[in-house]
Protein backbone atom coordinates (compact mmCIF):
# COMPACT_ATOMS: atom_id res chain seq x y z
CA UNK A 1 0.00 0.00 0.00
CA UNK A 2 2.97 2.73 0.76
CA UNK A 3 4.21 1.40 -2.31
CA UNK A 4 1.42 2.41 -4.28
CA UNK A 5 1.64 6.27 -2.86
CA UNK A 6 5.08 6.45 -3.28
CA UNK A 7 4.68 5.55 -7.23
CA UNK A 8 1.29 7.96 -7.33
CA UNK A 9 3.53 10.81 -6.05
CA UNK A 10 6.04 10.44 -8.32
CA UNK A 11 4.11 10.57 -11.54
CA UNK A 12 2.96 13.75 -10.06
CA UNK A 13 -0.49 12.16 -9.14
CA UNK A 14 -1.64 12.67 -12.95
CA UNK A 15 -5.03 11.21 -13.42
CA UNK A 16 -5.94 9.38 -16.74
CA UNK A 17 -7.31 12.32 -18.84
CA UNK A 18 -10.10 9.54 -20.07
CA UNK A 19 -11.45 8.55 -17.25
CA UNK A 20 -10.33 10.60 -14.61
CA UNK A 21 -10.06 8.02 -12.41
CA UNK A 22 -6.50 5.54 -12.54
CA UNK A 23 -3.05 6.74 -12.75
CA UNK A 24 -1.73 7.40 -15.85
CA UNK A 25 0.46 4.68 -17.26
CA UNK A 26 2.29 6.20 -20.36
CA UNK A 27 1.88 9.31 -22.66
CA UNK A 28 0.59 8.19 -26.21
CA UNK A 29 3.08 9.69 -28.68
CA UNK A 30 -0.18 10.33 -31.52
CA UNK A 31 -2.37 12.71 -28.67
CA UNK A 32 0.18 13.18 -25.74
CA UNK A 33 -2.43 12.28 -24.14
CA UNK A 34 -1.64 10.78 -20.64
CA UNK A 35 -3.74 7.51 -19.91
CA UNK A 36 -4.48 4.36 -17.52
CA UNK A 37 -3.34 0.99 -18.84
CA UNK A 38 -7.13 0.17 -18.66
CA UNK A 39 -8.01 3.22 -21.38
CA UNK A 40 -5.04 2.39 -23.44
CA UNK A 41 -6.09 -1.10 -23.91
CA UNK A 42 -9.23 0.17 -25.40
CA UNK A 43 -7.89 3.57 -27.50
CA UNK A 44 -5.12 1.13 -28.72
CA UNK A 45 -7.76 -1.88 -29.66
CA UNK A 46 -10.48 0.22 -30.82
CA UNK A 47 -8.21 2.55 -33.03
CA UNK A 48 -6.96 -0.75 -34.96
CA UNK A 49 -10.94 -1.53 -34.87
CA UNK A 50 -11.33 1.62 -36.84
CA UNK A 51 -8.70 1.56 -39.16
CA UNK A 52 -10.23 -2.39 -40.14
CA UNK A 53 -13.40 -1.22 -40.51
CA UNK A 54 -12.90 2.22 -42.44
CA UNK A 55 -10.36 0.94 -44.93
CA UNK A 56 -12.57 -2.34 -45.20
CA UNK A 57 -9.30 -3.96 -44.69
CA UNK A 58 -11.61 -7.86 -44.19
CA UNK A 59 -14.64 -9.29 -45.71
CA UNK A 60 -16.81 -11.82 -43.33
CA UNK A 61 -15.96 -15.60 -43.49
CA UNK A 62 -12.58 -14.98 -45.18
CA UNK A 63 -9.40 -17.21 -44.36
CA UNK A 64 -6.19 -14.79 -43.15
CA UNK A 65 -2.67 -14.84 -42.55
CA UNK A 66 -0.83 -13.39 -40.10
CA UNK A 67 2.80 -13.10 -41.00
CA UNK A 68 4.18 -13.98 -37.90
CA UNK A 69 7.69 -13.57 -37.11
CA UNK A 70 7.83 -14.14 -33.14
CA UNK A 71 8.80 -10.49 -32.98
CA UNK A 72 6.61 -7.84 -31.20
CA UNK A 73 4.49 -6.51 -34.11
CA UNK A 74 3.38 -9.79 -35.52
CA UNK A 75 3.14 -10.63 -31.94
CA UNK A 76 0.68 -8.22 -30.67
CA UNK A 77 -1.06 -8.18 -34.43
CA UNK A 78 -1.80 -11.77 -33.88
CA UNK A 79 -3.15 -10.83 -30.49
CA UNK A 80 -4.77 -7.92 -31.11
CA UNK A 81 -6.50 -9.50 -34.79
CA UNK A 82 -8.33 -12.55 -32.42
CA UNK A 83 -8.92 -10.28 -29.67
CA UNK A 84 -11.62 -8.23 -32.60
CA UNK A 85 -12.28 -11.01 -34.74
CA UNK A 86 -14.03 -12.63 -30.98
CA UNK A 87 -15.28 -9.12 -29.88
CA UNK A 88 -16.76 -7.77 -33.52
CA UNK A 89 -17.44 -10.67 -35.05
CA UNK A 90 -15.50 -9.79 -38.22
CA UNK A 91 -16.01 -13.93 -38.57
CA UNK A 92 -12.53 -13.95 -40.17
CA UNK A 93 -10.28 -17.60 -39.53
CA UNK A 94 -6.97 -16.52 -38.79
CA UNK A 95 -4.04 -18.43 -39.01
CA UNK A 96 -0.30 -17.73 -38.21
CA UNK A 97 2.68 -18.02 -41.22
CA UNK A 98 6.12 -18.16 -40.42
CA UNK A 99 8.89 -18.41 -42.34
CA UNK A 100 11.80 -20.62 -41.55
CA UNK A 101 15.01 -19.09 -43.11
CA UNK A 102 17.08 -21.42 -41.92
CA UNK A 103 19.23 -19.55 -39.60
CA UNK A 104 20.60 -21.01 -36.86
CA UNK A 105 20.26 -19.81 -33.61
CA UNK A 106 18.20 -16.75 -34.61
CA UNK A 107 15.47 -17.73 -36.98
CA UNK A 108 15.05 -21.55 -34.75
CA UNK A 109 14.91 -19.44 -31.53
CA UNK A 110 12.20 -17.40 -32.92
CA UNK A 111 10.08 -20.22 -34.44
CA UNK A 112 10.00 -21.11 -30.25
CA UNK A 113 7.96 -18.48 -29.93
CA UNK A 114 5.84 -18.50 -32.61
CA UNK A 115 4.96 -22.01 -31.80
CA UNK A 116 4.03 -20.91 -28.35
CA UNK A 117 1.97 -18.41 -29.67
CA UNK A 118 0.01 -20.99 -31.29
CA UNK A 119 -0.77 -22.52 -28.45
CA UNK A 120 -1.47 -19.12 -26.33
CA UNK A 121 -3.83 -17.74 -28.80
CA UNK A 122 -5.21 -20.68 -30.55
CA UNK A 123 -4.57 -20.17 -33.76
CA UNK A 124 -3.12 -22.49 -36.56
CA UNK A 125 0.45 -22.20 -37.35
CA UNK A 126 1.92 -23.31 -41.03
CA UNK A 127 5.69 -22.67 -41.04
CA UNK A 128 7.37 -22.76 -44.59
CA UNK A 129 11.10 -22.90 -44.97
CA UNK A 130 13.50 -21.73 -47.48
CA UNK A 131 15.39 -25.11 -47.93
CA UNK A 132 12.11 -26.72 -48.95
CA UNK A 133 10.87 -24.19 -51.11
CA UNK A 134 14.75 -22.91 -53.03
CA UNK A 135 16.74 -26.00 -51.71
CA UNK A 136 18.44 -24.10 -49.46
CA UNK A 137 19.05 -22.18 -46.05
CA UNK A 138 20.12 -18.71 -45.67
CA UNK A 139 23.15 -20.44 -43.78
CA UNK A 140 24.02 -22.39 -46.90
CA UNK A 141 23.23 -19.37 -48.89
CA UNK A 142 26.08 -17.05 -46.99
CA UNK A 143 28.67 -19.94 -46.67
CA UNK A 144 28.61 -19.31 -50.61
CA UNK A 145 27.72 -15.32 -50.98
CA UNK A 146 29.43 -14.02 -47.88
CA UNK A 147 27.93 -11.30 -45.64
CA UNK A 148 27.71 -8.74 -48.15
CA UNK A 149 24.39 -9.17 -50.42
CA UNK A 150 22.65 -11.84 -47.73
CA UNK A 151 19.19 -9.22 -47.56
CA UNK A 152 18.70 -9.15 -51.06
CA UNK A 153 18.62 -12.99 -50.84
CA UNK A 154 16.68 -12.56 -47.67
CA UNK A 155 14.18 -9.81 -48.69
CA UNK A 156 13.45 -11.58 -51.98
CA UNK A 157 13.19 -15.27 -50.82
CA UNK A 158 10.99 -14.18 -47.76
CA UNK A 159 8.39 -12.03 -49.70
CA UNK A 160 7.60 -14.73 -51.57
CA UNK A 161 8.22 -17.46 -49.12
CA UNK A 162 4.88 -15.57 -47.76
CA UNK A 163 3.04 -15.87 -50.84
CA UNK A 164 3.24 -19.51 -51.08
CA UNK A 165 2.73 -20.29 -47.70
CA UNK A 166 -0.34 -18.03 -47.99
CA UNK A 167 -1.09 -20.28 -51.01
CA UNK A 168 -0.78 -23.65 -49.03
CA UNK A 169 -2.90 -22.22 -46.32
CA UNK A 170 -5.91 -21.30 -49.36
CA UNK A 171 -5.87 -17.59 -47.78
CA UNK A 172 -7.59 -14.78 -49.27
CA UNK A 173 -5.38 -12.48 -47.86
CA UNK A 174 -2.15 -11.90 -45.86
CA UNK A 175 -1.90 -9.47 -42.74
CA UNK A 176 1.13 -7.78 -41.72
CA UNK A 177 2.69 -6.26 -38.65
CA UNK A 178 4.32 -3.17 -40.53
CA UNK A 179 3.93 -0.41 -37.85
CA UNK A 180 3.46 3.74 -38.65
CA UNK A 181 7.33 3.39 -37.79
CA UNK A 182 8.08 1.36 -40.53
CA UNK A 183 6.05 3.17 -43.15
CA UNK A 184 7.22 6.37 -42.12
CA UNK A 185 10.85 4.65 -42.53
CA UNK A 186 10.06 3.15 -45.43
CA UNK A 187 8.62 6.64 -47.52
CA UNK A 188 11.73 8.41 -46.06
CA UNK A 189 13.55 5.37 -47.86
CA UNK A 190 12.04 5.64 -50.93
CA UNK A 191 12.67 9.26 -51.09
CA UNK A 192 16.03 9.01 -50.35
CA UNK A 193 16.78 6.56 -53.21
CA UNK A 194 14.25 8.32 -55.77
CA UNK A 195 12.12 5.29 -55.65
CA UNK A 196 9.06 6.31 -57.24
CA UNK A 197 7.17 3.05 -57.72
CA UNK A 198 7.39 1.93 -54.37
CA UNK A 199 6.87 5.31 -52.71
CA UNK A 200 3.59 5.38 -53.91
CA UNK A 201 3.01 1.65 -52.96
CA UNK A 202 4.41 1.96 -49.89
CA UNK A 203 1.93 3.71 -47.81
CA UNK A 204 -1.48 1.80 -49.38
CA UNK A 205 -3.04 0.33 -46.23
CA UNK A 206 -3.47 -2.99 -49.00
CA UNK A 207 -1.13 -4.28 -51.17
CA UNK A 208 -1.21 -6.37 -54.02
CA UNK A 209 -5.04 -6.61 -54.93
CA UNK A 210 -3.87 -7.42 -58.41
CA UNK A 211 -1.79 -10.04 -57.78
CA UNK A 212 -2.68 -13.80 -56.24
CA UNK A 213 -3.24 -12.85 -52.56
CA UNK A 214 -3.47 -9.22 -51.12
CA UNK A 215 -1.62 -7.96 -48.13
CA UNK A 216 -3.01 -5.67 -45.80
CA UNK A 217 -1.09 -3.52 -42.59
CA UNK A 218 -3.34 -3.08 -39.97
CA UNK A 219 -0.62 -1.36 -38.00
CA UNK A 220 -0.51 1.41 -40.48
CA UNK A 221 -1.13 4.06 -38.09
CA UNK A 222 -0.32 2.40 -34.62
CA UNK A 223 3.14 4.18 -33.43
CA UNK A 224 6.01 1.46 -32.61
CA UNK A 225 5.78 2.77 -28.80
CA UNK A 226 2.65 2.07 -28.31
CA UNK A 227 2.97 -2.13 -29.81
CA UNK A 228 6.05 -2.16 -27.10
CA UNK A 229 4.15 -0.82 -24.33
CA UNK A 230 0.89 -3.08 -24.90
CA UNK A 231 3.15 -5.99 -25.46
CA UNK A 232 5.08 -4.86 -21.87
CA UNK A 233 1.75 -4.47 -20.13
CA UNK A 234 0.16 -7.23 -21.45
CA UNK A 235 3.43 -9.57 -20.63
CA UNK A 236 2.70 -10.84 -24.58
CA UNK A 237 5.39 -13.35 -25.40
CA UNK A 238 8.23 -11.92 -27.55
CA UNK A 239 11.65 -12.57 -29.53
CA UNK A 240 13.72 -9.62 -29.77
CA UNK A 241 17.13 -10.25 -31.55
CA UNK A 242 18.18 -9.10 -34.06
CA UNK A 243 19.49 -10.76 -37.13
CA UNK A 244 22.62 -12.21 -36.88
CA UNK A 245 23.18 -11.78 -40.81
CA UNK A 246 24.12 -8.14 -40.83
CA UNK A 247 21.16 -5.26 -40.82
CA UNK A 248 20.55 -2.60 -43.67
CA UNK A 249 23.34 0.54 -42.76
CA UNK A 250 21.13 2.78 -44.48
CA UNK A 251 17.76 1.32 -43.53
CA UNK A 252 19.74 1.93 -39.78
CA UNK A 253 20.40 5.19 -40.42
CA UNK A 254 16.68 6.35 -41.24
CA UNK A 255 14.82 4.32 -38.41
CA UNK A 256 17.20 6.28 -36.29
CA UNK A 257 16.30 9.61 -38.17
CA UNK A 258 13.19 8.70 -37.53
CA UNK A 259 13.04 8.49 -33.60
CA UNK A 260 14.78 11.63 -32.90
CA UNK A 261 12.38 13.18 -34.97
CA UNK A 262 9.49 11.14 -32.61
CA UNK A 263 11.34 12.65 -29.99
CA UNK A 264 11.16 15.73 -30.86
CA UNK A 265 8.05 15.99 -32.12
CA UNK A 266 5.78 12.43 -32.37
CA UNK A 267 3.32 13.86 -35.01
CA UNK A 268 6.66 13.86 -37.66
CA UNK A 269 5.87 9.91 -37.75
CA UNK A 270 2.11 10.29 -39.03
CA UNK A 271 2.97 13.29 -41.28
CA UNK A 272 5.84 11.57 -43.08
CA UNK A 273 3.21 8.54 -43.88
CA UNK A 274 0.96 11.68 -44.61
CA UNK A 275 3.36 13.18 -47.32
CA UNK A 276 4.10 10.27 -48.89
CA UNK A 277 0.33 9.64 -49.54
CA UNK A 278 -0.05 12.64 -50.68
CA UNK A 279 2.57 12.34 -53.41
CA UNK A 280 1.47 12.31 -56.82
CA UNK A 281 3.16 10.65 -59.39
CA UNK A 282 3.80 12.67 -63.06
CA UNK A 283 2.73 10.69 -65.68
CA UNK A 284 6.02 10.99 -67.20
CA UNK A 285 7.11 8.67 -64.60
CA UNK A 286 7.18 5.08 -66.68
CA UNK A 287 5.66 2.19 -63.68
CA UNK A 288 6.84 -1.26 -64.45
CA UNK A 289 4.66 -3.44 -65.94
CA UNK A 290 3.79 -6.38 -63.87
CA UNK A 291 3.38 -9.86 -65.84
CA UNK A 292 4.79 -13.31 -64.41
CA UNK A 293 8.19 -15.22 -64.46
CA UNK A 294 8.33 -17.73 -66.88
CA UNK A 295 10.03 -19.96 -64.61
CA UNK A 296 7.66 -20.56 -61.61
CA UNK A 297 4.77 -18.10 -62.36
CA UNK A 298 5.45 -15.52 -59.49
CA UNK A 299 4.38 -11.82 -60.28
CA UNK A 300 7.39 -10.02 -61.85
CA UNK A 301 7.83 -7.18 -64.07
CA UNK A 302 10.75 -8.96 -65.82
CA UNK A 303 10.97 -12.50 -67.41
CA UNK A 304 11.64 -14.09 -64.21
CA UNK A 305 11.44 -13.27 -61.02
CA UNK A 306 14.02 -12.15 -58.70
CA UNK A 307 14.17 -14.93 -56.51
CA UNK A 308 14.53 -17.59 -60.07
CA UNK A 309 17.60 -15.24 -60.98
CA UNK A 310 19.21 -15.18 -57.53
CA UNK A 311 18.38 -19.00 -57.21
CA UNK A 312 19.49 -19.54 -60.59
CA UNK A 313 23.40 -18.04 -59.99
CA UNK A 314 23.34 -19.82 -56.31
CA UNK A 315 22.69 -23.40 -58.41
CA UNK A 316 25.37 -22.68 -61.16
CA UNK A 317 27.83 -21.37 -58.60
CA UNK A 318 27.48 -17.58 -59.80
CA UNK A 319 25.87 -15.94 -56.73
CA UNK A 320 26.39 -12.98 -57.83
CA UNK A 321 24.23 -13.07 -60.18
CA UNK A 322 20.90 -10.63 -60.06
CA UNK A 323 22.53 -8.98 -57.37
CA UNK A 324 22.45 -4.55 -57.81
CA UNK A 325 22.16 -3.25 -61.19
CA UNK A 326 22.56 -6.32 -62.78
CA UNK A 327 23.24 -5.54 -66.53
CA UNK A 328 23.30 -7.74 -69.61
CA UNK A 329 21.36 -10.61 -67.33
CA UNK A 330 17.19 -10.82 -67.85
CA UNK A 331 17.13 -7.64 -70.05
CA UNK A 332 13.98 -7.49 -72.29
CA UNK A 333 14.68 -3.54 -72.55
CA UNK A 334 12.22 -3.08 -69.51
CA UNK A 335 15.17 -0.14 -68.53
CA UNK A 336 12.88 1.93 -66.10
CA UNK A 337 11.66 -1.34 -64.48
CA UNK A 338 14.51 -2.94 -64.67
CA UNK A 339 16.56 0.11 -62.46
CA UNK A 340 13.68 -0.03 -59.87
CA UNK A 341 14.05 -3.45 -58.89
CA UNK A 342 17.59 -3.44 -58.90
CA UNK A 343 18.05 -0.86 -56.60
CA UNK A 344 14.75 -1.09 -54.23
CA UNK A 345 15.72 -4.97 -53.61
CA UNK A 346 18.93 -4.33 -52.10
CA UNK A 347 16.85 -2.27 -48.85
CA UNK A 348 15.33 -5.05 -47.67
CA UNK A 349 16.39 -5.69 -43.98
CA UNK A 350 17.20 -9.18 -43.17
CA UNK A 351 15.59 -10.49 -40.35
CA UNK A 352 12.75 -8.18 -39.43
CA UNK A 353 9.36 -8.54 -40.32
CA UNK A 354 9.94 -7.08 -43.69
CA UNK A 355 8.13 -8.97 -45.77
CA UNK B 1 19.78 2.59 -2.76
CA UNK B 2 18.46 -0.64 -3.58
CA UNK B 3 16.78 -0.79 -7.20
CA UNK B 4 15.53 -3.15 -10.00
CA UNK B 5 16.37 -2.67 -13.18
CA UNK B 6 14.85 -4.55 -16.18
CA UNK B 7 16.03 -4.98 -19.69
CA UNK B 8 14.05 -6.01 -22.46
CA UNK B 9 14.01 -6.04 -26.54
CA UNK B 10 17.23 -6.88 -27.41
CA UNK B 11 18.83 -4.27 -24.30
CA UNK B 12 19.64 -7.68 -22.43
CA UNK B 13 22.13 -8.35 -24.80
CA UNK B 14 24.44 -5.41 -23.71
CA UNK B 15 24.64 -7.01 -20.27
CA UNK B 16 25.58 -10.32 -20.61
CA UNK B 17 21.84 -11.50 -21.40
CA UNK B 18 20.73 -11.08 -17.77
CA UNK B 19 17.53 -9.14 -17.96
CA UNK B 20 16.61 -8.46 -14.22
CA UNK B 21 19.47 -6.88 -12.53
CA UNK B 22 19.37 -6.29 -8.63
CA UNK B 23 21.20 -3.17 -8.01
CA UNK B 24 23.25 -0.98 -5.29
CA UNK B 25 23.49 2.49 -6.42
CA UNK B 26 24.97 4.99 -4.00
CA UNK B 27 24.36 8.62 -4.45
CA UNK B 28 27.12 10.65 -5.53
CA UNK B 29 29.09 12.72 -2.61
CA UNK B 30 26.46 15.16 -1.64
CA UNK B 31 23.85 15.02 -3.55
CA UNK B 32 20.32 14.34 -1.64
CA UNK B 33 18.69 12.47 -4.52
CA UNK B 34 19.52 10.36 -7.09
CA UNK B 35 17.74 11.16 -10.60
CA UNK B 36 17.04 9.03 -13.52
CA UNK B 37 19.95 10.71 -15.26
CA UNK B 38 22.54 9.77 -12.52
CA UNK B 39 21.14 6.09 -13.06
CA UNK B 40 21.65 5.93 -16.70
CA UNK B 41 25.60 6.88 -16.16
CA UNK B 42 26.00 4.18 -13.62
CA UNK B 43 24.20 1.92 -15.87
CA UNK B 44 26.02 2.79 -18.59
CA UNK B 45 29.38 2.42 -16.35
CA UNK B 46 28.42 -0.71 -14.58
CA UNK B 47 26.37 -2.69 -16.42
CA UNK B 48 26.75 -2.47 -20.08
CA UNK B 49 29.31 -4.34 -21.70
CA UNK B 50 29.16 -3.86 -25.38
CA UNK B 51 27.82 -1.52 -27.80
CA UNK B 52 26.81 1.29 -25.47
CA UNK B 53 25.72 3.03 -28.12
CA UNK B 54 22.28 1.32 -28.89
CA UNK B 55 21.65 2.22 -25.01
CA UNK B 56 22.38 5.92 -24.26
CA UNK B 57 22.77 8.90 -26.86
CA UNK B 58 24.14 11.72 -25.11
CA UNK B 59 23.33 11.78 -21.52
CA UNK B 60 19.73 9.93 -22.45
CA UNK B 61 18.93 6.82 -23.74
CA UNK B 62 18.66 6.09 -27.46
CA UNK B 63 15.29 7.51 -28.91
CA UNK B 64 13.79 4.66 -28.95
CA UNK B 65 14.67 2.95 -25.78
CA UNK B 66 11.47 3.01 -23.66
CA UNK B 67 11.86 3.56 -19.83
CA UNK B 68 9.29 2.97 -17.14
CA UNK B 69 9.67 3.64 -13.39
CA UNK B 70 7.17 1.91 -11.12
CA UNK B 71 5.41 0.99 -14.63
CA UNK B 72 4.95 4.09 -15.54
CA UNK B 73 6.05 5.91 -18.95
CA UNK B 74 8.90 8.26 -17.74
CA UNK B 75 7.59 11.00 -19.99
CA UNK B 76 5.05 11.56 -17.31
CA UNK B 77 6.98 11.67 -14.72
CA UNK B 78 10.06 14.33 -16.11
CA UNK B 79 12.15 11.72 -18.01
CA UNK B 80 16.29 12.48 -16.58
CA UNK B 81 14.91 14.22 -13.88
CA UNK B 82 12.63 11.66 -12.23
CA UNK B 83 13.84 10.89 -8.86
CA UNK B 84 14.25 7.95 -7.56
CA UNK B 85 13.38 5.93 -4.59
CA UNK B 86 14.44 3.09 -2.55
CA UNK B 87 13.12 -0.11 -4.48
CA UNK B 88 12.35 1.27 -7.14
CA UNK B 89 11.49 -0.80 -10.21
CA UNK B 90 13.29 0.60 -13.73
CA UNK B 91 12.67 -1.23 -17.01
CA UNK B 92 14.43 -0.41 -20.16
CA UNK B 93 13.02 -1.69 -23.04
CA UNK B 94 14.49 -1.26 -26.67
CA UNK B 95 12.01 -0.52 -29.71
CA UNK B 96 14.63 -1.16 -32.28
CA UNK B 97 14.84 -4.86 -32.75
CA UNK B 98 12.95 -6.69 -35.48
CA UNK B 99 9.22 -6.98 -35.72
ZN1 LIG C 1 -8.18 5.75 -17.72
ZN1 LIG D 1 10.32 -17.17 -60.69
ZN1 LIG E 1 18.70 -11.06 -44.52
Amino acid sequence: MEKEDSKSKKAGGRLCCICNQRRAALKRPKTLEQICRECFYEVFEEEIHQVIVENQLFKPGERIAIGASGGKDSTVLAYVLSELNRRHNYSLDLFLLSIDEGITGYRDDSLETVKRNEIQYGLPLKIVSYKDLYGWTMDEIVRVIGLKNNCTFCGVFRRQALDRGASLLKVDKIATGHNADDIAETVLLNILRGDIARLSRCTSITTGEDGPIPRCKPFKYTYEKEIVMYAYFKRLDYFSTECIYSPNAYRGFAREFIKDLERIRPRAILDIIKSGENFRISTSTKMPEQGNCERCGYISSQKSCKACVLLEGLNRGLPKLGIGRSRGHNNDGRKDGKQINGTSIESKQCGTLDF
Amino acid sequence: MQLTLEFGGGLELLCDSVKVHNVHVDLQNGAEKLTMKDLLSWVHTNLIKERPEMFMKGDSVRPGVLVLVNDCDWELSGQLDTTLEEKDVVVFISTLHGG
